[in-house]
């Protein structure tokens, strides 16, 4: 919970620069010392359509994207289609100003570019910013950037415009505009930076309003990065070398991180035909040796489901990340949930054999990137890393020294030409590559152009050489030993725990989740603390193996339980009902699929509505309360 | 020194290293085609000098694909349709393996046709044999793609509305650099074709006409064969893609009228591989990946070295 916190909202057009110019303003804001989080709101559309980005800035920790937000910068949209209040979404070209107002704060503060934008457009306008005591500032970025000859630097003279407004000095927008603008319109946008920001401090009572960029110190040096990055600089520390993939949103953002970089750190890249065709390609090259990956968002990962299962069949390590949008089918593409929970838990047939990991922040994302390799590697498993459009793409500050972490590009248990020579192999040599009683049941692979490794991988059920068969007692031992596997994993996963304990350990009531919104959870903990209430939280990543006793001890020590995720079915709650075999009585459900993240006052709200007042419905409507099976 | 010391050995082969000690738990029947492919590959391998453990011989699912069971190399039985993905990465993975697929008609005409269009398009230096006996063989005897218009079977009852895909143009008009047609019934000529398939650069598809006795009684056993190489009839050169694209429309057609034609069809050697391309512009390494896994002396760049800047 933060006393003073900035919440600053660029608007415009998809397609305007938003993204950009709310990058370099919230790292600008990490420089001068402060803790940062961004939200992302998009279309699925290329060009127009109102979009924008948020930037909490506080000098406590972040770790959501906050209640409303303080501060709006409403450019115009320049790619807006329809002028015409009839349409089918009505005027666009109003939307960067009119769609936001809603969840602008009392007492917060417009600035937009009347050089596009033309308020009076928009119903009861003035009387909502009195009512709401709004301090409006219409400025002509358009015009004052076109003055310097390029219109579209307009998002400058606005970032000018919030810094005169906010109390926040220049020099750290500055020094990121020459790290990161080209000499040819470093010059121009400087220019207009500070004229727009001379501007608005002698035109306008820039005290006016109470909201100001606090001021912070970083105990240590900060990076800014999204949960998209982590997970590829994780693959990249995990020797990952080869990737295949077919673009999809989100999980695009992974890929092509990962495509721009592998060939200058000899890697290979491959964008192919299909999703499956991706998935059989990852699978073809770590058998081949290689470190592999490839992923998709839910459409294409259903695509995968056959190769999969090959991996398991066939012991082939390999990672598939799997970057959750809104289903089901296309549904909404740009827009998150955690709704395919139970579809990477269970597609694939037959007793399925995977390990499936849900980060919940974005150093989480990069430590569980490792993890799951490495489970991939050492236990020749298919281990899927489980996360959405909000972790994904959201900026946050984390700490330089997370990241300080040596490489591990180890093959697992894999053996060389010289061990090959001592296992054993059947008169013909073919090297029992399927043993039945190996240590973990993982049983030690060789790799095609060893000598003495010959052996066959198969989708069949298979004998010691790989070998198709069909004999019960050598079915009966193959599939318990891959079963024993997850056992050894679990055990595994104990000594170097993932879950996410928050707040007290003496606390009466309990609210639990999984994956992207272990954050916002955390911060309506201590919130709900602080309102003299005693919660604390549990954020699980690991969803296969589960941790049943971590989770069953966290039930027993509460009274009560809230399971907060971004589904419509439930689909977390069921999962540890399912695992635990119990405690129906204990845990309810507060759950969000409208397409936006928890905020976390529908928390706070919802948990004292239905937890502590025993209300039959959650105060939100854009939320959905599910009882205790008792109820 | 190489970590796959059976890559490029410099030994003497014995087709009998091919050959499980142990019989296979048995899959074909008496007098299938299929088992002429394999005969044709034992005697293909050790002449081009590549040891059962250089060579990766990948599968789908069918009949064919238990060639994995009959011909002892390093082997990858996947699923139905996907062979040629997964085989095409092994290569780029290790471009020191002879990377060999292989599956029915069915197989790879059909569920996987997407795959053999653009593995054919971006020519993968590798060879995939189809082994087009005109039906889903393992099944037991439904209508496949290249089955004759007016075939029955128990799922084309009415005998099928369908004109039967065409193999050898799909594959030129897809992009592969050398495309064939062989015969069961013609040892010679198949285990010639066998090795410049498995000896060219690029991809290599052959489709081999393999006869199923069991369910495709109807069918010509594709005798008599005809070598449009060797035969007078037959003026066309296998190096121009249009002479080449017309002798396969009439191979195609003539089929169908019972007239089995063989041959090799289009060779183009100038097109580089999709790993001399992808290295050309910087997206391949030149030693092969997976070496690098076993070299103690590569210094793993760390993330941290490499992305700090960008975030900080
Ligand atoms: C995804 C999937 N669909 C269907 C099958 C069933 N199936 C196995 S083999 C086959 C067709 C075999 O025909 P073909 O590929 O021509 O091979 P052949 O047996 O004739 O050699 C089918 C439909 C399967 N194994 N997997
Ligand atoms: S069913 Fe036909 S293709 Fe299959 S093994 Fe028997 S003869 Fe060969
Ligand atoms: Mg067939």
């Amino acid at each position: 919970m933060t006393d003073q916190e900035l919440i600053w909202r660029i608007s415009g057009g998809s397609g305007d620069g938003i993204a950009s110019t709310s990058q370099n303003f919230a790292k600008a804001l990490m420089r001068s010392g402060l803790n940062v989080f961004t939200h992302r709101h998009y279309p699925s559309r290329i060009r127009g359509g109102h979009t924008y980005t948020e930037i909490r800035a506080a000098a406590d920790p972040v770790k959501s994207r906050g209640d409303g937000y303080n501060f709006l910068l409403a450019l115009g949209d320049s790619f807006a289609r329809n002028p015409q209040e009839e349409a089918v979404y009505g005027n666009e070209e109003i939307k960067p100003l009119s769609e936001n107002l809603d969840e602008l704060r009392e007492g917060g503060v417009i600035v937009y570019d009347e050089g596009l934008l033309d308020a009076s457009e928009i119903p009861d306008f003035e009387e909502r910013a009195e009512e709401n005591d709004w301090h409006v500032y219409p400025l002509d970025l358009r015009g004052l950037a076109r003055e310097q000859g390029r219109e579209v630097m307009r998002n400058t003279a606005g970032v000018g415009a919030t810094c005169a407004l906010t109390g926040m000095d220049l020099d750290h927008v500055e020094e990121l505009m020459r790290d990161a603008m080209p000499e040819k319109i470093l010059d121009p946008n400087l220019e207009i930076l500070h004229i727009a920001y001379d501007q608005v401090r002698e035109e306008h009572d820039v005290d006016a309003h109470d909201v100001s960029v606090p001021t912070g110190e970083h105990d240590e040096e900060q990076l800014l990065m999204s949960g998209s990055d982590a997970i590829a600089y994780g693959a990249i520390d995990e020797g990952c070398r080869f990737i295949a993939g077919y673009p999809m949103t989100p999980w695009t953002e992974v890929f092509t991180i990962m495509t721009q970089n592998l060939p200058e750190l000899g890697g290979i890249s491959e964008q192919v035909e299909d999703e499956i065709a991706a998935a059989a390609l990852a699978v073809g090259a770590s058998h081949a040796g290689v470190k592999a990956m490839s992923g998709s968002s839910g459409g294409g990962f259903a695509l995968m489901s056959e190769p999969l299962g090959l991996a398991e069949m066939t012991e082939t390590p390999v990672v598939l990340i799997e970057a959750m949008r809104a289903g089901p089918s296309t549904g909404m593409p740009t827009k998150p949930e955690q709704s395919d929970l139970e579809h990477v838990l269970y597609t694939s047939q037959g007793d399925s054999q995977r390990v499936v990991i849900a980060p919940g922040t974005v150093e989480e994302a990069y430590d569980q990137s490792r993890l799951a390799f490495r489970l991939a590697y050492e236990y020749q498993i298919p281990s899927i890393l489980l996360y959405d459009q909000k972790l994904g793409g959201e900026l946050m500050n984390v700490p330089k020294s997370h990241f300080d972490r040596e490489p591990n590009p180890a093959l697992g248990n894999t053996l060389t030409e010289d061990e090959l020579a001592d296992e054993p192999h059947s008169a013909d040599g073919k090297f029992h590559r399927f043993q039945h009683d190996v240590e973990d049941g993982v049983p030690p692979r060789s790799i095609p152009g060893q000598k003495g490794g010959r052996y066959l991988a198969t989708g069949n059920e298979h004998d010691p050489t790989g070998h198709i068969c069909e004999d019960a007692d050598n079915r009966i031992a193959q599939i318990d030993r891959r079963t024993q596997k997850l056992e050894a994993i679990r055990a595994d996963l104990d000594s170097e725990p993932t879950s996410a304990f928050y707040g007290p350990d003496e606390a009466e009531y309990g609210i639990m989740t999984f994956g992207s919104q272990q954050g916002t959870v955390e911060e309506a903990v201590d919130r709900l603390n602080d309102a003299g209430h005693s919660v604390k939280s549990l954020g699980v990543s690991d969803m296969l193996p589960f941790p049943s006793d971590e989770v069953e001890a966290f039930i027993q020590s509460v009274d009560e339980v809230l399971v907060v995720e971004m589904t419509a079915s439930g689909q977390f709650r069921g999962l540890v009902q399912k695992n635990l075999g119990q405690y129906g009585e204990k845990l309810s459900s507060l759950l969000k699929y409208n397409g936006n993240p928890f905020e976390p006052a529908e928390i706070v709200d919802g948990f004292e509505a239905v937890v502590v007042e025993g209300d039959a419905e959650a105060p939100n409507h854009q939320t959905t309360f599910v009882p205790t099976a008792g109820d | 020194m190489s970590a796959f010391s059976a890559i490029n050995e410099e030994r003497e082969i014995d087709r009998d290293e091919y050959t499980p000690g142990v019989e296979p738990q048995p899959t074909w029947c008496p007098g299938c085609g299929d088992f002429s492919v394999l005969k044709a590959l034992k005697q293909a391998l050790p002449e081009i000098g590549r040891s059962p453990e250089e060579t990766l011989l990948c599968t789908g699912i069918g009949c064919s694909g238990k060639l994995n069971s009959y011909l002892d190399t390093y082997g990858f039985h996947t699923i139905h349709g996907r062979s040629l993905p997964v085989a095409r990465a092994a290569k780029l993975a290790n471009p020191g393996l002879e990377v060999i697929a292989a599956g029915g008609d069915g197989d790879g005409y059909g569920i996987g046709g997407n795959h053999f269009i653009h593995t054919a398009r971006e020519n993968h230096d590798m060879t995939y044999i189809v082994f087009n006996n005109e039906i889903f063989g393992l099944t037991k005897g439904q209508t496949s793609p290249t089955s004759p218009k007016g075939h029955k079977s128990k799922t084309q009852p009415h005998g099928s509305a369908k004109e039967p895909l065409k193999p050898l143009s799909l594959s030129l008009n897809a992009g592969a650099s050398y495309v064939a047609r062989t015969a069961a019934v013609n040892p010679n000529q198949a285990k010639e074709i066998l090795i410049e398939a498995m000896e060219h650069d690029g991809f290599a598809h052959v489709d081999f006409l393999t006869q199923c006795p069991t369910w495709n009684k109807d069918a010509r056993q594709y005798v008599p064969y005809i070598d449009v190489n060797e035969s007078d009839d037959y003026d066309f050169d296998p190096t121009d893609r249009v002479e080449a694209a017309e002798m396969m429309r009439e191979t195609e057609e003539s089929l169908n009228e019972g007239k089995v034609l063989t041959g090799r069809y289009y060779v183009d050697e100038d097109r580089p591989s999709y790993g001399q391309e992808k290295r050309a512009i910087g997206e391949m390494p030149e030693e092969p990946l997976a070496e690098r896994y076993w070299d103690d002396d590569y210094e793993w760049e760390r993330s941290y070295d490499r992305f700090v800047g960008k975030h900080a």
